[in-house]
């Protein structure tokens, strides 16, 4: 697949880029779905293509096609260094790409059990029995899906890159919803996006599918005669990790990306609350607040060996002891931001999508505490867990949560379960708060599988470890 | 184009043979969109389209799948591996069958030059709007697409569609707001890059240095884009006849959920809309009146959910890939009123104009309650006249009782077609619409 980059790097370089880039991709995705004990949708989907990337003066040009021939790979470039000469028609400042090692490698994900492999059948066996046992158990609807992942891609440069990749990625999710006279509640596991990895299908195995799913459907029946979440100016909260990891990925890993903060998104994604001139002394949350950006992260979502770019993947400190001192970036958005380097973040989610800033695994690092410790230390508060609704504000400060249960704390005891749990925040306030953070035994790498971004629309895969969290003077209850 | 598409349609078709039921889907075309931001051209893409989509049935027992190779190996393999997972597959108890013989009405929503439209014409739509701005920084985007679509199934039936669509979205920013404007049309033609940049930008200018207003109950003039914004909801946990089957809608055939002054329709043959005239099963698209005077008289329906339901056929709302999700809507309508959109503000005693709602999520589906933002210019009036801009609030609020009887006090002349409907599928041809009450839940600084 390396010729087709070849030429179409080629023919842009030829038709008057200074820079040039082509990625071949040929992936390939399976889903299946169940519904109350029977199999509902397999899906299955192959693409195949080569998008090509120029640079002409300070504007980008981009061209994919699904033509896998010498003859299309070089139009392809061509078209590629027109779109870009159309772009520097409406020019930016001057752009240049921060420095990288030019490698030639190879690399690929660990997987014990290639998920593409495991028969059809015990895959939808699995479905049918959560399902089942769900709506045994109390569900008006029981859904169970999983999802697998298999991506090849080749990456050329003009500068010498030659790399190419193999990543398996899988996962699983269940929910169970009920309906009440006037309401509709729903438990889902192991959240309400499942849990996704660059794992094979041991990770699904360990989530024990089955073995959950009679307490999730009990619990949803159970929320229905549950009181409403109380409505507090401010009280103690402490979130699960799956919860946290949203929190994550909302409040902290879209505000750091570089492209948002230079103003790249300001019509679409949106901007970021954080200032450039910041960047090393701004408090974003308390000094119990160390966030990485860490694509090296055995099995997490966000894990590759390089970004589309070609740049290595590498741990990056985001927050350390309370105070922002990084952002994700790739090589343009760097330069212009005066980084030394791309954090190597960037990716495209098919041959035919333009690479961009992504999320790689964005995520705290684990305290001395935990769940259990956090309890015990409130006396009057709300334990939050699996996320139900998520809004934030176009500069990723005012968010607003929901959660799918939540039970009273008091005197250091878990008391009665409360449904439609809501809390509010604005972002450093938010984290500033942060005083009990779970421990290494509790720390989950998260995965988020449908991270939406970019138009035309992109959907990334993106890891968020996380642990259980306090904090303090949180607005909950909030109703419409 | 067409003819070629339906061949390999039927090739597709051959090479399934006649042991299973089958439907194949091809689309072919090009999608283009020119991205800039801080006065800039900073993405700039093209894609040649090219999908070709299978779902099988043997003996109930049903696998589909997608590729984007359509030589006859690719093909070949592609029917092998479609026809290999559903021998593994058990029996669907759901399976509805295959869309019968009928014609689709005679609609197409096409331009040739918009089809083909270079990124020089883009570029300097982009350029207008740059220039529109002044002072301003700006950023948005400017899009032409232009697909042919191809489906055959195996009970016979064969349509052929092809549809453009191009928009220009942008906003302008003074400092201390922003201000949006957006147009689109199946013609890149109709869009002016200068027109939609002066009236982003008057948004930015007169949304300048805003401030915070107490949280409340407020009367509100939504722009198209939050009425889009609403709809969508409504759709997708409302009308959808697959909610409707698992208890999780509001809808109730015959009652007066909504104020008697909404008719709703899904109409692919409103002379505004955009889109083909068949859905993903290859059922034709019909005008559907979802909501009559405010009277909830219809669902939407694909072929699974028309048959749990038992009480009728597909409504022609089929969409790849909506799996569980169900059937939805993708030309929605709301009918126009007859007041003018500065005339709906003059009406207000005291309320909020407001551009754009975002980040927009469900937290209770039979209720619609909905959380979100506003964004890119929000107003106080008082006494019919806007008074100040003030900064974006976050609310809560149920979409039904915003759109309950007696709660909708005008409804604007303006119809106007948004682009991009809320969770993607479809464009919505809406006016601007005056409501009694919006829960404003608090400012954006908490």
């Amino acid at each position: 697949m390396f010729e087709y980059a070849d030429a179409a790097v080629e023919a842009a370089m030829a038709a008057g880029a200074r820079y040039a880039d082509a990625r071949v991709m040929d992936g390939r995705h399976e889903s299946m779905d169940a519904r109350n004990g029977e199999i509902e949708g397999l899906a299955q989907a192959g693409s195949v293509g080569l998008g090509v990337r120029a640079l002409i003066g300070s504007g980008w040009g981009f061209f994919a096609t699904a033509d896998l021939t010498t003859e299309a790979a070089q139009a392809a470039g061509t078209q590629a260094a027109a779109i870009a000469r159309a772009s520097a028609s409406v020019p930016g400042k001057d752009l240049e790409l921060t420095p990288v090692d030019v490698r030639q490698d190879h690399w690929e994900s660990a997987v014990k059990e290639d998920p593409m492999t495991v028969p059809l059948a015990t895959k939808g066996d699995l479905l049918v029995a959560a399902t089942r046992t769900m709506r045994e158990h109390g569900a008006d609807v029981a859904l169970a899906s999983y999802d697998v992942w298999d991506t090849t891609k080749w990456l050329v440069s003009s500068e010498g890159h030659r790399i190419d990749q193999h990543i398996r990625e899988c996962g699983a999710q269940m929910n169970a919803t009920v309906n009440g006279e006037r309401e509709t509640q729903r438990r889902s596991y192991p959240g309400i996006r499942g849990q996704y990895g660059t794992r094979g299908w041991e990770l699904v195995r360990e989530m024990d599918l089955e073995g959950n799913a009679a307490r999730i459907a009990e619990e949803a029946r159970e929320l229905l005669t549950a009181p409403e979440c109380p409505s507090h100016a401010a009280t103690d909260l402490i979130i699960g990790s799956e919860q946290m990891a949203l929190q994550i990925h909302e409040s902290v890993g879209h505000a750091v990306e570089l492209d948002r903060i230079l103003g790249w998104e300001a019509a679409f994604a949106g901007t970021s609350w954080l200032d450039l001139s910041q960047l090393g002394s701004l408090r974003f949350g308390s000094e119990l607040m160390n966030v990485t950006a860490d694509a090296t992260l055995p099995g997490a979502l966000g894990s590759f060996g390089y970004d589309d770019e070609g740049t290595p993947a590498h741990p990056v400190n985001i927050v350390k002891d309370g105070i922002w001192v990084g952002a994700l970036s790739g090589r343009d958005s760097a330069a212009l931001a005066g980084l030394s380097e791309s954090g190597g973040a960037v990716r495209g989610d098919g041959y035919n999508r333009l690479p961009m800033v992504r999320m790689t695994n964005v995520g705290l690092l684990p305290g001395d505490s935990s769940l259990e410790k956090m309890i015990e230390a409130t006396d009057d508060g709300i334990f939050m867990d699996t996320n139900r609704s998520w809004s934030i504000d176009d500069k990723r400060l005012n968010f607003q949560f929901g959660c799918e249960i939540g039970w009273e704390i008091r005197n250091g005891k878990r008391g009665r379960m409360i449904k439609n749990p809501t809390y509010t925040g604005i972002g450093p306030r938010f984290w500033g708060s942060l005083d009990m953070l779970g421990n290494e035994s509790e720390w989950t790498f998260w995965g988020t599988p449908n991270c939406g971004k970019g138009q035309p629309g992109q959907v990334g895969h993106t890891g968020h470890p996380s642990v259980p969290c306090r904090f303090r003077g949180v607005r909950v209850g909030v109703r419409g | 184009m067409s003819d070629e598409l339906l061949d390999t349609c039927e090739r597709v078709l051959r090479l399934v043979g006649t042991d299973a039921e089958a439907e194949v889907t091809l689309t072919s075309g090009t999608e283009s969109l020119t991205r800039f931001a801080t006065s800039f051209i900073h993405q700039n893409v093209a894609d040649a389209v090219q999908r070709v989509h299978l779902r099988v049935a043997l003996s109930g027992r049903v696998a589909e799948a997608t590729g984007n190779q359509t030589d006859d190996e690719a093909l070949a393999r592609l029917v092998r591996s479609t026809l290999d997972a559903a021998q593994l597959q058990p029996v669907d108890p759901g399976w509805p069958g295959l869309a019968p013989v009928a014609d689709a009405p005679a609609v197409e929503h096409w331009d040739g030059a918009t089809a083909s439209a270079e990124p020089g014409e883009r570029a300097a739509r982009v350029g207008d709007f740059v220039a529109a701005a002044g002072d301003f920084e700006s950023a948005g985007f400017c899009s032409t697409e232009g697909v042919t679509v191809a489906f055959a199934n195996s009970a016979g039936q064969q349509l052929s569609g092809r549809s453009t669509t191009a928009t220009m979205d942008g906003i302008a920013r003074s400092g201390t707001s922003d201000g949006s404007a957006r147009a689109s049309s199946a013609s890149l033609a109709d869009l002016d890059g200068a027109a939609v940049g002066r009236d982003a930008t008057r948004r930015a200018r007169e949304s300048a240095d805003a401030s915070d207003l107490e949280p409340g109950r407020y009367e509100v003039v939504l722009t198209p884009s939050c009425v889009v914004d609403v709809l969508g909801f409504l759709a997708i946990y409302g009308f959808n006849g697959r909610a409707v089957e698992e208890g999780r809608s509001f809808a109730r055939i015959g009652e007066a959920q909504f104020d008697p002054a909404i008719t709703l329709t899904d109409d692919v043959m409103h002379p505004l809309s955009v889109g083909l005239p068949f859905d993903a099963e290859g059922t034709p698209k019909r005008r559907l009146e979802l909501v009559n005077a405010g009277v909830t008289s219809a669902l939407v329906k694909d072929r699974r959910t028309a048959r749990a339901l038992g009480n009728g056929e597909s409504t022609g709302n089929a969409v790849a890939g909506a799996g569980s999700w169900g059937a939805l809507p993708a030309n929605l309508v709301l009918a126009a009123g007859s007041v003018a959109p500065d005339d709906l503000v003059g009406a207000v005693e005291r309320g909020l104009l407001v551009t754009d709602l975002w980040y927009t999520r469900i937290l209770d589906p039979r209720t619609q309650v909905v959380t979100g933002l506003t964004r890119n210019g929000v107003w106080l009036i008082e006494d019919g006249r806007i008074v100040r801009p003030v900064t974006n609030m976050r609310f809560t609020q149920s979409y039904l009782k915003a759109l309950a009887p007696g709660a909708v006090r005008g409804v604007g002349s303006d119809l106007t077609l948004v682009g991009d409907a809320t969770f993607g599928v479809g464009a919505y041809v809406v006016p601007s619409l005056h409501l009694a009450s919006w829960n404003f839940t608090g400012g954006a600084k908490g």
